[in-house]
């Protein structure tokens, strides 16, 4: 995730982007005193989340909202105690953390956006090839290389320009195809049984009419993916 | 007891980042002057709305420093302000002299 803080004081923005740099997976892009130069800058630069101040000199954070078309995920820091149902008036505005903010409460905060933000802020450039022993994939996300076991993914479903990684613990949303991900992927553990599934064959809990059950996940199987599928299955 | 201000809560988040303790020293040193003159000027010219907008600036680097009860006070202070009152005057200029004080000693 990227971020920008904008603050008129100076020991604030210090503070915000102290606790910034010991997040992992979170990068201050840039920081501003004042709503309007950040606005600018937004012109021109996607950010996933912004920390705003809301007591600003001559145009308020909550002004500064109201120009944004398009607005990312906003965190207000505030003075105020008394500050959350306003905030909870925009969509836009998932957290609002009250100064001096601790780092626990700064932990949570970016524990709930990165529930609610993982899946749009993903930006998979490319699929890298498998690590010497050829047990797992790296997959790049926000310019980090995530390793993922082979034996640990259950189903890759097709969504539009993504697919979804489903794994035994957690999702990845990556920018790519079936077809770019199947060549990647081991065939002895892998198999296509659907235009939108990629399945791991060895993670099959039963298989009825036309679907495999893996996990809770119930998958379709097409009609010419299913003689691959039975030739595969050690049939009694 | 008087409160008196001091870095805990800077030297938790700096752990052992000892680059980011300086910086922050640095800023607080430069920005709280400022801002105490901001403020002395607005309450010689009475003028209380933007007294009450240099206090709500203020009251922040109170809890940065640790002083709690400075933080009340500052609280109620700015709210009084906007009811064109000044009764906190006093004890809030006193807080202000105590960290001014303060920050020269870090």
């Amino acid at each position: 995730m990227n971020c920008i803080i904008i603050d008129d004081e100076a020991s604030a923005r210090i503070i915000v982007k102290q606790l910034c740099l010991k997040t992992p997976n979170l990068e201050v892009v840039e920081e501003f005193d004042n709503a309007i130069s950040a606005i600018k800058f937004l012109n021109h630069q996607k950010i996933d989340v912004i920390f705003l101040d809301i007591h600003m000199p001559n145009f308020s954070g909550m002004d500064f909202i109201q120009t944004l078309k398009d607005p990312p995920k906003i965190v207000m820091t505030t003075s105020d105690t008394n500050f959350g149902i306003a905030a909870y008036e925009y969509e836009c505005i998932v957290d609002y953390l009250v100064k001096p903010i601790s780092p626990e409460r700064f932990k949570k905060c970016i524990t709930k956006i990165s529930s609610i933000i993982p899946q749009s802020s993903i930006n998979i450039n490319e699929l890298k090839p498998d690590s010497t022993e050829g047990e797992d994939l790296f997959i790049n996300i926000d310019r980090r290389l995530i390793k993922l076991k082979f034996n640990e993914i259950l189903v890759i479903e097709a969504k539009g320009d993504y697919i979804i990684i489903k794994g035994e613990k957690k999702e990845y949303k990556v920018h790519t195809t079936l077809k770019k991900i199947m060549a990647k992927l081991p065939e002895k553990l892998f198999l296509q049984i659907h235009r939108s599934y990629i399945i791991n064959f060895t993670k099959i809990i039963d298989i009825e009419d036309n679907s495999v059950l893996i996990a809770k996940n119930v998958i379709p199987i097409s009609r010419s993916n299913r003689p691959e599928l039975m030739r595969r299955l050690n049939l009694l | 007891m008087i409160e008196q201000p001091n870095l805990n809560y800077v030297d938790e988040l700096a752990g052992d980042d000892v680059q980011f303790r300086g910086q922050f020293i640095e800023v607080i040193k430069n920005e709280f002057p400022l801002e105490k003159k901001e403020y002395i000027d607005h309450v010689i010219n009475a003028r209380f709305k933007e007294t009450a907008e240099i206090v709500h600036k203020l009251k922040h680097k109170f809890n940065i420093l640790g002083m709690g009860n400075s933080y009340k006070l500052a609280v109620a202070y700015e709210i009084e302000l906007l009811e064109g009152k000044q009764t906190n005057e006093a004890e809030f200029k006193n807080v202000l002299e105590r960290i001014e004080a303060y920050i020269k000693t870090i």
